[in-house]
């Protein structure tokens, strides 16, 4: 019991702009992916926008922080779970958001897709499993 | 008389969007900016609300959808994307702004 | 705070890290590298334009974990180790080398 891993969830709920827990929330992930612990993301409701692919804040002012998601894999940070449900309600697909993707140093940096769509019913499981919830 | 009504909140998350169509007369306009264009999408729950709404105009903001990484072709028949000078036209053409934030 | 660079002052914040990205020009690293008492060889440089690279690429500067992972995957594994990069930047190939490009302290750098 000497290690002490635990299992991490940051559960994301908002849009990328019109709040800043989006662009907090990618932060904290950063700074705690520091520590040796197993963290994964869920994109749920509005959530699911903040990984849109073809983002483009050129005209309004906003930093456009949508290519840092893909310096997760970097971070080791790889267990993204987007709910179908709330891509359905919203008219997205997979196709739509980024190809987010991480190097397997292991298989001599194979890329692997990062993003798993998962039901509600799967996701509500998770988070029964996890440690630790952070919301944002 | 016409409004120009506002809506800058996800129609997902929060229930402006919602209060402003149930306001919204024939012969008003709607704006949707910030999060609030994401109601202009086809596709979503939130469509047939937009379609339901017989003469009013549905107007969304052009940066604020292109920050998201919504694609004009993916909008809503009828609903015109207009800039801030559009924005600013708009506020001048109508009697009044009506804000629901 | 304020540096000095060909005749132009740059704003720093407290801990020297530049204010304004795209302020940047070279002789502001060389300046930083100077009050460091470092004279800038070719292999800073190529660690400096790597991490201007992932700015560009992430909006972000990588925690030196981070860097030094894509560091060994880009110029090999005898580059891509603590040793190798803080025998180049002893404050911390992260937080010094990241100063002297112009970026932002690295994000998970704690």
């Amino acid at each position: 019991m000497s290690e002490m891993i635990k299992n991490f969830l940051y559960l994301n709920r908002r849009a990328p702009y019109g709040t800043i827990y989006a662009w907090e929330s990618l932060e904290v992930v950063l700074i705690g992916a520091a520590f040796d612990q197993k963290v994964s993301l869920a994109f749920v409701d509005d959530g699911v926008y903040q990984i849109v692919k073809g983002q483009d804040t050129s005209e309004s002012g906003f930093k456009n922080f949508s290519p840092t998601y893909s310096a997760l894999g970097d971070y080791d940070v790889n267990q993204l779970y987007v709910e179908r449900e709330s891509l359905e309600e919203r008219g997205l697909t997979l196709d739509d958001l980024m190809p987010l993707t991480w190097e397997d140093e292991d298989e001599d940096w194979a890329e692997k897709d990062s993003i798993r769509v998962v039901s509600r019913a799967e996701l509500a499981g998770m988070i029964k499993d996890q440690d630790v919830v952070f919301s944002f | 008389m016409s409004e120009l009504h506002t809506v800058n909140k996800s129609p997902f998350e929060k229930s402006s969007f919602d209060s402003c169509m149930g306001h919204v007369l024939e012969g008003s306009a709607v704006l949707l900016y910030e999060d609030g264009v994401y109601a202009a999408m086809q596709g979503t729950t939130a469509e047939a609300k937009v379609k339901s709404a017989q003469g009013v105009k549905i107007y969304v903001l052009g940066p604020d959808l292109k920050a998201r990484g919504i694609d004009a072709a993916r909008l809503i028949d009828g609903v015109d994307v207009v800039d801030y000078a559009g924005f600013v036209d708009l506020t001048i053409e109508h009697d009044k702004v009506v804000a629901w934030v | 705070m304020a540096i000095e660079v060909e005749g132009k002052s740059f704003e720093t914040d407290e801990e020297g890290y530049l204010l304004n990205l795209n302020d940047w020009i070279p002789g502001i690293a060389d300046a930083m590298a100077k009050e460091d008492d470092l004279d800038l060889s070719e292999e800073h440089w190529e660690i400096i334009n790597f991490l201007r690279e992932y700015y560009e690429e992430y909006q972000i500067a990588p925690a030196v974990r981070v860097l030094t992972k894509a560091v060994g995957k880009r110029m090999g594994k005898d580059k891509g180790n603590s040793k190798y990069l803080y025998s180049l930047f002893p404050y911390g190939p992260g937080k010094q080398a990241c100063r002297f490009a112009g970026l932002p302290k690295p994000t998970g750098c704690i």
